[in-house]
């Protein structure tokens, strides 16, 4: 995912839960970030702190922690962490926006599969608020 | 009082999910083109769906869902076209109506995907494609009713379908167990569209006003359709281009339900 629609998906996904548990101002946010999405932190920073709703989120600390891509070949079983300078512009480009296309672009380095899982690294979630209710 | 919301946050926490509603709030209407069944013409009836109402000045999107076998951008030969990087993504306008598929990320490499990335890849595209207003989003379903078809009914809560089927009792017998499991799921079918009819069997006709749903109407088999594949002027020309014409004007455009 973009940035900046990146950005826009964490805060209204966070004042949706601000709402459902009646926090009215939120002091942190945890988040955490996979590895294989490729977020540009600054962009994402500067995005997040234009979007912010004014009341709920100015004064918000945003940690935001990204987490290494990890796969493992289903087929041989053998695991890996991408190298992300072995990926060419292209493919990072695509990856970047989604990243299961990861499958049209790498093997397994050991058996050639395209068969593989990618167990860390994938996706953007919020792993804690802290508010004041 | 400061409090955190450490172990209550799965539900909600993936951050995708909250804004397909938002990318999607200037859409009046989504029908999703499906069948259960593959090959009877679901990306050829979409494109020509897509590409008559854009003839008729609607504003439209099409949307190809099939990761395995997209082919909707043959069919318009989508050629050297590319999305726009603006706060997502935007997609390219093709023959008047704007034009989303898989192809835009994996170029034309194979992308073998089992079921939870399948799902994944789903939502990461309809989270990041701006649309903006439409008056309605087509969007080409690939075959079967797993991972895609659960997907788009769970994250798009009005997508409305309209089902493909051809006059063989085989696909036939497919498709009635989608149109059972979308009844059952209260998700509203607009209506049935028979396709390559090559007799006069009544059959399918029947079979679908004794469950109440809408014939919307027929297609024959068209000899000339294969030649018009990647060529949307001669596309539009075909009889088969002609009869989506014919039932949509019959149908009042598919709108209302
Ligand atoms: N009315 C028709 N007359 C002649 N050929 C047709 C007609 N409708 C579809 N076809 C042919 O049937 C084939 C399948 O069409 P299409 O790819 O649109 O089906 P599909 O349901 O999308 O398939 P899949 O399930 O693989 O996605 C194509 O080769 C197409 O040219
Ligand atoms: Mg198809
Ligand atoms: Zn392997």
């Amino acid at each position: 995912m973009h940035e900046w629609a990146l950005a826009e998906a964490v805060i209204s996904t966070i004042s949706r839960l601000a709402e459902s548990e009646g926090l009215r101002e939120i002091k942190e946010v945890k988040l955490k970030i996979g590895e294989l999405q490729q977020i540009e932190l600054e962009v994402f920073k500067f995005a997040l702190t234009q979007l912010r709703d004014s009341s709920l989120l100015k004064n918000a600390k945003f940690n935001i922690e990204v987490v290494n891509a990890e796969i493992k070949c289903r087929n041989c079983g053998f695991e890996w962490s991408l190298e992300k300078e072995k990926i060419d512009k292209d493919a990072a480009e695509a990856i970047h926006f989604i990243p299961e296309v990861i499958h049209a672009f790498i093997r397994c380095p050991k058996c050639g599969s395209p068969d593989f899982e990618i167990t860390g690294g994938r996706g953007v979630w919020i792993e804690d608020l802290k508010g004041v209710r | 009082m400061d409090r955190g919301l450490e172990g209550r946050k799965v539900k909600m926490s993936d951050p995708r999910l909250s804004i397909i509603d938002e990318r999607l709030k200037d859409v009046d209407d989504i029908i999703a083109v499906s069948s259960g069944k593959g090959g009877v013409g679901k990306s050829l009836i979409a494109s020509a769906i897509a590409l008559t109402l854009a003839e008729k000045k609607y504003k439209v999107g099409l949307l190809d869902l099939d990761f395995t076998s997209p082919s909707t951008h043959v069919i318009l030969n989508a050629g050297e076209t590319h999305p726009t990087e603006w706060k997502g993504i935007i997609p390219p306008e093709i023959h008047s109506l704007k034009y989303m598929s898989i192809i835009y990320f994996s170029g034309n490499r194979a992308l073998p995907l089992r079921g939870l990335e399948a799902s994944n890849a789903l939502t990461e595209l309809l989270a990041i494609t701006r649309w903006g207003q439409l008056d309605y989003l087509i969007v080409d379903m690939p075959p079967g009713i797993g991972d895609a078809t659960l997907d788009i009914i769970k994250l798009i809560k009005r997508v409305r379908f309209l089902l493909v089927v051809t006059p063989s009792r085989l696909a036939f017998e497919t498709v009635k167990k989608l149109i059972e499991l979308l009844l059952e799921l209260n998700v509203p079918v607009v209506g049935v569209i028979e396709n390559m009819k090559m007799g006069e069997s009544t059959f399918i006709r029947e079979r679908i006003r004794e469950i109440d749903l809408k014939y919307l109407g027929e297609i024959p088999f068209d000899h000339a359709l294969e030649e018009a594949i990647g060529d949307p002027n001669r596309f539009s020309k075909t009889v088969f281009a002609e009869r989506i014409r014919e039932i949509l004007e019959m149908n009042d455009y598919l709108k209302g339900s």
